[in-house]
């Protein structure tokens, strides 16, 4: 099996502080690291390449520094990296990275199947799969927990809301998977030497022969206007239970507001 | 007519309409109102025009109804060469699609096909001065909101967070068209079959829908911390939701995460156990009516946004409200 696997390099943002005099972000100090959700996919495809053979590229689109994200997937075991730098590729929405992604793809088939993770935590869009789909003309999978190979198509479980359903998909596909599908493993010793010595591929927009006016911030159809604090403060009512009789004025006071609420 | 009208994904599942596409259809008549335009409805399905009634009834101007057996469920193929023949021949300016699994798999696939814009999860829709789609959505774990603009491509899309708009009260004396929209479907380009759909009783926790909610984080200390939750929310006729932090735990499952990657809601009462407020947890029940927060330190941001703040330890504070609405319960059976 041929498997390429796109992967991002975002913000560690799981402890986002937030500067209380200006309201943002601090982003001093803020570590990148390759998106969380791409370890599963990454998982997901060396368990296909124990199983049935073949090989795993790993692509991501970014600043050269995103290559630190691609050497931490070939030390969890996948065999090639190319990266897509470009100053064209800056500023790129779903639509315009959907698009750049696309023309890595073409330059990389045949292949059997792609797979994603299910977003990535910087932009959460979940979008990117899809898209990808759509303009490679691949049949998809999204919110997928679990892959199976029958007589040459691929079998996968697709979580739905109230339950999962089971779908077939002829190759080549695409899937977005989901944090069901596996528990990704830890880089190897051997893998890490591999991934301190390989020679990750640097492809262009000429190199794809992708048109410029497709990608970065020039080839989106969308544009952040304004960023904002999320304004979520009200007026409350504050009870410190010290003591007994404390105790007791605070449970009065939410079961008269369960009271006047009908729950009871 | 062309590029004028605002479009909603009227999704449909088992002839029943989702109540995400009535919140997107009472959100779209605010910004047809705004924009001077129409509301139309895409209905997509087998044998279900019938349903047409209850969206006009919610504020659909036009339902645009495309029947198929090969629409009956959803599949990727079928629904995107469908929705995109509409796009093509009616051209909205506006489309909206609620972000379930299936609005969240079809609407960027249909972005790519028709090349235009699409922004995910939406909490916030307006229309500014230019008459332009205003589409504000959480980034960064819900740490930043964001305002996004499609200026060119058409239509202007966004998905929209179930839970979040408010739908409009039914109206039996509202009218509107019913057009058939005929799609010439292909078998052979439906790629990807459906072996089973499977429901499971674990994935059903509603909490989108429900009125009273008992959530719990990391201040619960320990997973068996959820049995006393559960036994409020029980008490309540209420749901179980949970913080990311109990959630990355492993203490309950992320069906019941409310926040940012998990769910918005917004009961009549929430009640926030061991909570500190995460960001992004606050940006995901900070719309509740009434907000009861119980946590030790007084410091928590929740207390921000909490109608009643009890700073204590909920293992004490808790059993004494399970065992008074037990009391009032017991008071009441008796008279």
């Amino acid at each position: 099996m041929r498997i390429i696997i796109p992967i991002k390099q975002v913000p560690e943002t799981s402890n986002v502080k937030m500067d209380p005099e200006t309201g943002t972000m601090v982003r001093e100090g803020v570590e990148s690291i390759i998106n969380p959700l791409d370890l599963y996919s990454i998982e997901l495809g060396i368990r296909l390449k124990e199983q049935y053979g073949g090989e795993i590229i790993v692509v991501s689109m970014g600043p050269p520094k995103a290559q630190e994200a691609l050497r931490e997937a070939i030390a969890m075991g996948c065999d090639d990296a190319v990266l897509l730098t470009d100053r064209f590729f800056a500023g790129a929405d779903t639509f315009a990275t959907s698009y750049t992604l696309t023309k890595a793809m073409e330059k990389l088939k045949p292949f059997d199947l792609i797979i994603c993770g299910e977003r990535a935590t910087d932009g959460d869009t979940a979008q990117v799969g899809p898209g990808l789909a759509a303009l490679l003309g691949l049949p998809l999978s999204t919110f997928t927990s679990r892959i199976e190979l029958e007589d040459g198509c691929i079998k996968a479980t697709r979580l739905i809301e109230g339950g999962y359903e089971v779908l077939s998909l002829p190759t080549p596909a695409l899937v977005t998977v989901v944090k069901e599908i596996s528990d990704p493993r830890l880089p190897t010793l051997r893998g890490k030497q591999k991934a301190k010595k390989l020679e990750i591929k640097k492809w262009t927009a000429q190199d794809m022969e992708a048109d410029t006016a497709k990608t970065g911030l020039k080839g989106s159809p969308t544009r952040v206007v304004k960023t904002f604090n999320p304004k979520v403060a009200r007026e409350g009512k504050l009870i410190e239970v010290k003591d007994e009789k404390t105790l007791a004025q605070a449970v009065d006071e939410i079961i008269s507001l369960l009271k006047e609420k009908a729950a009871i | 007519m062309d590029n004028k009208n605002v479009w909603i994904f009227a999704e449909q599942r088992n002839d029943k309409i989702m109540n995400v596409a009535y919140e997107i259809l009472g959100a779209a008549r605010r910004l047809a109102d705004k924009r001077n335009c129409e509301v139309y409805a895409a209905l997509l399905g087998d044998h279900v025009e019938h349903l047409a009634e209850g969206l006009i009834q919610h504020g659909a101007d036009k339902v645009c109804v495309v029947e198929d057996p090969l629409l009956r469920v959803f599949t990727t193929d079928a629904y995107t060469d469908a929705v995109e023949a509409i796009i093509k021949n009616f051209k909205p300016e506006i489309f909206l699609y609620g972000a379930t699994t299936i609005g969240r798999d079809l609407a960027p696939r249909v972005a790519s096909r028709v090349h235009t814009g699409l922004t995910a999860d939406c909490t916030g829709l307006d229309i500014d001065e230019d008459g332009l789609l205003l589409q504000i959505r959480p980034a960064f774990g819900g740490n930043l909101m964001a305002t996004i603009k499609c200026p060119e491509k058409r239509p202007q899309m966004a998905t929209v967070r179930p839970g979040v708009m408010e739908k409009l009260p039914e109206d039996a004396s509202r009218s509107g068209d019913v057009i058939r929209f005929n799609v010439e479907l292909d078998e052979n380009n439906i790629r990807t079959k459906i072996l089973q759909i499977v429901k499971e009783a674990k994935r059903t926790v509603n909490l989108e829908e429900a009125k009273i909610i008992v959530s719990g984080g990391r201040g619960l200390k320990t997973p068996e911390g959820f049995k006393l939750i559960k036994e409020l929310a029980d008490a309540l006729g209420g749901v179980v939701g949970a913080s990311r932090a109990a959630v990355d735990s492993g203490w309950i499952s992320s069906d019941h995460q409310v926040g940012q990657t998990g769910k918005t809601v917004k009961p009549e009462l929430y009640i926030a156990c061991g909570i500190s407020g995460a960001i992004q947890h606050l940006a995901g029940m900070s719309g509740s009516r009434t907000i009861v927060a119980i946590n030790m330190d007084p410091n928590a941001p929740i207390f921000k946004v909490a109608d009643y703040g009890i700073v204590g330890d909920l293992y004490k504070v808790i059993p004494m409200i399970i065992d008074e609405i037990k009391n009032a319960k017991d008071a009441s059976s008796v008279l």
